[in-house]
């Protein structure tokens, strides 16, 4: 039931949105997030995006993943 | 594709892994992580983690498939509101094969029952409106990542003034949970992979209990391998440099300390806190949603009577031990001897986050050490 990858915003009409990932597009209920805007990354469950990934924390995992890695070596 | 290759990147998983060994050097005790959720459990399956992680680390599933946890009374009283006359059942599909005390949904559907399988609960919602003269029950089952969809179909339904959606209300919650299965003497844990998108609805403050009241670290976890093995990694430098327990966010891209206040909103709106049985941990104190007053017209246990038979267990199958963490499936008779994804006997056997389903599917890339 849990959908657990991001998919891109790709068309907003109201409430409704359509989320691609790769070649699959979904529909999808925006009526739980505030603000979006096309190009931002959807969590979805069940037909609804349920938050915006935060693109600025995706790399800041990455990052301190990283340098905690580099360090070890 | 982004966000997801590089959480699943080998060189670095392992690196971590690593790492994780390397902290565990000097640290003589097992020990025993839970992981929540079943979407976590698959992953863990899926990508060989378990075989990886150095052998002084228990990984546990928990309660966190939402229709294992979901007792025969349910299914059984769902069953029987299928049965009914000009009813049309709407649910998620994972629901429709778990076998209840005598029969399934599945096999009333091949009867003269009408069961319909939805993606979304505005299907449910769509279904209500095109069959205006039947009485369409939809079977919410669910944790807080639901509960504001259903919300959400509840307050549509009654602004479209439809007066045959109704919702069979089975929905949980996890932190009550959690805290049942601290309190269970029979259980130990030291430490808790928190689901990642249960708390991207409800943030992190409802967990704070785990480290304030019971000294337990957590951390609340993504769903790809590299997700998983940093939130080990995270819990691990807790235990071993003996922190002081606290609740930490490894899934920083989708959960906030607060979570999201306009879900939480809705689901304050529609429902309240009630106690709930859940299969293998019985009943605990406010873990269970039930719908409010001002919404009792949409609410099928209010509105709709129904005869239920009594309710049986079938004994053979442990599932409620595996889901409490004290047994796992191949310590149950049944499994793959008579209890497979095709003929499953019990409720974590059926649903996709089953332990069951994820150890007949993946066993011999996952626990073949046992
Ligand atoms: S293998 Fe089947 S019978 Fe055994 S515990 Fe799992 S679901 Fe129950």
């Amino acid at each position: 039931m849990c959908l657990a990858v991001p998919m891109e915003l790709v068309e907003i009409k109201d409430n409704i949105g359509v989320a691609r990932m790769g070649e699959v597009g979904i529909e999808v209920h925006l009526g739980l997030l505030g603000d979006v805007k096309l190009g931002d990354y959807l969590i979805v469950h069940a037909g609804f995006a349920i938050q915006k990934l935060d693109k600025e924390a995706a790399e800041e995992t990455l990052t301190l993943l990283n340098e905690l890695l580099e360090e070890a070596e | 594709m982004k966000y997801i290759d590089e959480y699943r990147e080998d060189r670095t998983i392992r690196k971590l892994i690593h790492k994780i060994s390397e902290g565990l050097k000097h640290y003589n005790n097992e020990i025993v992580l839970m992981e929540i959720c079943g979407t976590h459990t698959m992953s863990i399956f899926r990508s060989g983690l378990q075989r990886l992680f150095p052998a002084e680390i228990s990984l546990l599933s928990g309660p966190g498939c939402p229709v294992c946890v979901t007792p025969n009374a349910y299914l059984d009283k769902a069953i029987a509101y299928s049965k009914l006359q000009d009813t049309i059942i709407v649910t998620f599909g994972d629901i429709f094969r778990v076998p209840g005390s005598s029969s399934s949904l599945e096999k009333e559907n091949a009867k003269d029952s009408d069961i319909r399988i939805v993606y979304s609960p505005l299907d449910a919602v769509k279904t209500a409106e095109k069959n205006p003269d039947k009485n369409i029950i939809f079977l919410a089952v669910g944790f807080e990542t639901t509960a504001p969809l259903i919300a959400l179909s509840i307050r549509i339904a009654k602004r479209r003034n439809l007066k045959n959606y109704s919702v069979f209300c089975g929905h949980k919650l996890i932190p009550p949970a959690i805290k049942g299965l601290i309190q269970d003497k029979e259980i130990n844990i030291d430490g808790f992979i928190l689901p990642g998108h249960v708390s991207t609805i409800i943030g992190t403050q409802p967990y704070q209990f785990i480290s304030n009241d019971h000294h337990i670290p957590s951390v609340v976890t993504g769903f790809e391998p590299l997700d998983i093995v940093q939130g080990v990694y995270i819990l691990i430098s807790q235990i071993v440099n003996h922190e002081t327990p606290k609740v930490q966010i490894q899934y920083t891209r989708s959960v906030k300390e607060k979570g999201n206040s306009k879900a939480l909103d809705l689901i304050k709106e529609v429902f309240q806190a009630t106690n709930a049985q859940w299969r293998g941990l019985q009943s605990i104190h406010k873990s269970g949603l039930k719908i409010r007053k001002t919404y009792r017209q949409f609410d099928a246990e209010e509105k709709i009577e129904v005869e239920v038979e009594e309710t049986k267990e079938n004994n053979n199958c442990i599932c409620g031990d595996i889901l409490r963490g004290i047994k796992n499936p191949l310590n149950c008779k049944l499994f793959r001897t008579i209890c497979s994804p095709e003929n499953p006997i019990g409720a974590c056997m059926v649903s996709s986050e089953g332990t069951c389903a994820a150890y007949y599917k993946y066993a011999d890339i996952g626990r073949d050490d046992e």
